[in-house]
């Protein structure tokens, strides 16, 4: 959120980049993956509904689901916090570091925290925070942020991670990825054992029985919840389900159309602190339930979004995304859905642009394990934005003389003709090379038909109306 | 064999920009047996408006486009998956809870795909013909994502030296007023979908919607590439438009 806003500049920075050929070739790789993952189970496309219908049950009975887990888990003797917003929900983490009298601090795995800025603001009070997934402790080093809900660094080679370890942890420079990560590996397992307390984010809550539920593919999340003597788990407040009977079906879609896995290596679950009888895990366990923009969307028509379950699949098949990248889109969620959640969280004023980097192709609805309806949305938030006059001058004024035009046929049959005849004299065997005014960026790059010079409807006239 | 009385829908971007893909749509419909008319006063379906989040603007053309479309009868045929969508799918939200409702009701049930009408409904005995030059095909997103339109195509262009696409059923990057818009960005996703044209060796691309078509022509064009570009119904059609 801290990035000046203006999608088109950033974009057009990324295009041609070595950041956007880096995404461009790392992105088929899950594609693939999550097309021959969901070719290969044969009830994909069922899981797909029933995932659907538990998400949107959560979503519409998210006070009582949130009710039950709070006392769920204060029953097993965790803490369950609310925060509104940002301020509030950094103001509590804070507060439990203090009262626990942490000053290092282990993270895994949060989009939320992103959002919420949590690592600036515990720098800014003198708690040390290590970044400890491989792909967000990369970025963290590098003082970057995250280009992609699961794959943070996908804006990176090997070669840069390679060339950033050793002028930042004064290894020897190798780009072999097994040997990175044992680099990264031997770093953090130190930080680990030392470590006051450890923040993880929350890819499901079960209101049954008070869990929170950590999906990844490292090791490195399990450490983070039990290794501390405090674990606090931050989740956006959307983050529920009922039952663990529900968690298993959004799970299998999850992992398969995140990374065609069928399931994550790691399924972490947290339920309540240490209990007398465990060998290890934390002494205290605390919840901060963030809704921070969440209760506006939910009374709106962009809802769905909200059911969400963080894969990334929309991001991986998007024309745009995989064009110019994540950092375009200016927040940790990039792609078509952060193109809703973005303006929906934190206002249309200054994201309305982003509703807009779509060429509503649809893909991304057609992989989003929980089919949200996803153009639709882009499509709400582009009238709401127009509605605000936030639309150029020239496509207001544009689309008004397009309409007075099309709704009358005699004055669509003469615009056609003025067309045809103004653009005679710039064309070159039809064609346009290059147009002033707003059409002129399409031109830029590409040539225009020229309007014919007798069109349809006129040929009709001249030879079929008797 | 004596077809349906048929209403030919050429969209805005046919009419004025590529009229030859008009003629060869009528032509298609009457060498497969239809008595085809024109509506008179037939303009634009209203969705560059509706994309852009216009709404009002876009409820006015296709008001417009329902009145034209209402007083017919018969299928009406559209060589465009982009704006047959656009008929049969918005303007329903477009009009819900308004008197306008049933109107575009009843004119979405009667709206097909120019490829979906020829096989589907009429199940034409037709085929595409390229003077044996090799064919990639480019699958529209609206009429694929938005009207399930696939097979259809396949099989009228089994006639033809078919080549393989990589990506045949990813975007463009044309996405309507986003070409404009966002020029750059569009015009990144259209440079990789034109390499891949060419990588696939094929001298002819097709696809079924001129939206489309126009801006990878453009494209090429731009590039000084070999590679041909025409709309399905002009393979349909063979020589006689």
């Amino acid at each position: 959120m801290s990035q000046p806003v203006n999608f088109v500049t950033r974009a057009d920075a990324l295009l041609g980049s070595k950041e956007a050929a880096a995404v461009v070739k790392g992105i088929r790789h899950f594609t693939d993956a999550r097309d021959r993952a969901a070719a290969e189970f044969p009830i994909m496309e069922e899981l797909r509904d029933r995932a659907r219908a538990i998400r949107l049950h959560s979503l519409s009975h998210l006070d009582r689901l949130l009710g039950h887990f709070a006392d769920q888990v204060t029953a097993l003797g965790g803490t369950v916090h609310f925060a509104a917003d940002a301020d509030e929900a950094n103001r509590i983490v804070a507060g439990i570091l203090e009262q626990t009298g942490s000053r290092l601090v282990v993270k895994s795995k949060s989009m939320v925290s992103e959002e919420i800025e949590l690592n600036d603001h515990l720098e800014g009070i003198g708690v040390e925070v290590v970044e400890t997934d491989l792909g967000e402790f990369i970025v963290q080093l590098a003082g970057d942020t995250p280009s992609h809900i699961i794959a943070p660094v996908l804006h990176m080679t090997r070669q840069d991670v390679g060339g950033l370890f050793a002028e930042k942890l004064g290894v020897e420079y190798t780009d072999d990825p097994t040997e990175l990560n044992e680099i990264a590996r031997v770093h953090l397992r130190e930080i680990f054992l030392k470590a006051d307390a450890g923040i993880s984010g929350v890819n499901m809550a079960i209101a049954e029985t008070g869990s929170v539920v950590l999906v990844t593919n490292e090791g490195n999340g399990r450490l983070t919840t039990t290794a501390p003597r405090v674990h606090i788990a931050l989740m956006g407040m959307e983050r529920i389900v009922s039952r663990w009977e529900d968690a298993a079906v959004v799970l299998e879609v999850l992992a398969r159309s995140a990374t065609g896995q069928r399931l994550s290596v790691y399924t972490s679950v947290t339920t309540g602190p240490r209990r007398e009888d465990d060998p290890d895990g934390p002494e205290e366990t605390h919840v901060v339930v963030i809704d921070n923009g969440r209760s506006e969307i939910l009374g709106g028509p962009t809802a769905e979004i909200l059911a969400c379950i963080r894969c990334g699949a929309c991001l991986n098949v998007c024309p745009v995304f995989r064009t110019v990248g994540g950092h375009a889109y200016g927040t940790v969620y990039s792609g078509p859905i952060g193109s809703i959640v973005t303006p929906g969280l934190h206002g249309l004023e200054p994201w309305w642009e982003l509703p807009y980097a779509s060429t509503l192709c649809g893909a991304c609805e057609e992989v989003c394990p929980i089919r949200i309806q996803i153009p639709s949305m882009l499509l709400h938030l582009r009238e709401r934005a127009a509605s605000e006059g936030r639309l150029p001058g020239w496509l207001n004024r544009g689309m008004s003389r397009y309409a007075r035009t099309t709704t009358d046929p005699q004055k669509w049959r003469r615009a056609t003709k003025w067309a045809s005849r103004l653009s005679a004299p710039l064309a070159t065997r039809g064609w346009l090379r290059r147009i002033p005014g707003p059409g002129r960026g399409w031109t830029k790059y590409r040539d225009l038909p020229r309007p014919a010079s007798e069109s349809f409807s006129e040929w009709w006239r001249n030879n079929r109306e008797s | 064999m004596e077809g349906p009385q048929v209403q030919l829908v050429v969209t805005c971007l046919v009419d004025a920009l590529a009229p030859q893909v008009g003629r060869a749509t009528l032509a298609v419909l009457e060498n497969s047996g239809c008595r085809v008319d024109f509506p008179e006063g037939q303009t634009c379906c209203g969705q560059p408006a509706f994309n852009v989040g216009l709404t009002g603007q876009a409820r006015e053309m296709a008001a417009h486009t329902l009145d034209v479309l209402d007083a017919t009868e018969g299928p009406i045929v559209v060589p465009s998956g982009s704006c047959a969508q656009m008929i049969v799918h918005h303007y329903a939200e477009l009009f819900e809870g308004t008197d306008r409702a049933e109107q575009a009701g009843r004119v979405a049930e009667r709206t097909r795909e120019l490829t979906q009408f020829l096989v589907d409904d009429l199940g034409a005995d037709i085929t595409a013909s390229c003077d044996g030059c090799s064919v990639a095909y480019l699958y529209s997103c609206h009429g694929l994502r938005g009207l399930g339109l696939e097979a259809q195509a396949d099989r009228l262009l089994e006639s033809v030296d078919r080549v393989d696409l990589d990506g045949d059923k990813e975007c463009c990057g044309f996405g309507g007023l986003f070409s404009v818009e966002m020029p750059a960005i569009s015009a990144a996703i259209m440079d990789e979908k034109l390499d891949r044209v060419e990588a696939s060796g094929a001298e002819t691309l097709v696809g079924g919607d001129v939206s489309c078509l126009m801006h990878l022509e453009g494209g090429l064009r731009r590039r000084g590439s070999k590679v041909v570009v025409r709309h399905i119904a002009e393979l349909l059609a063979g020589g006689d438009e």
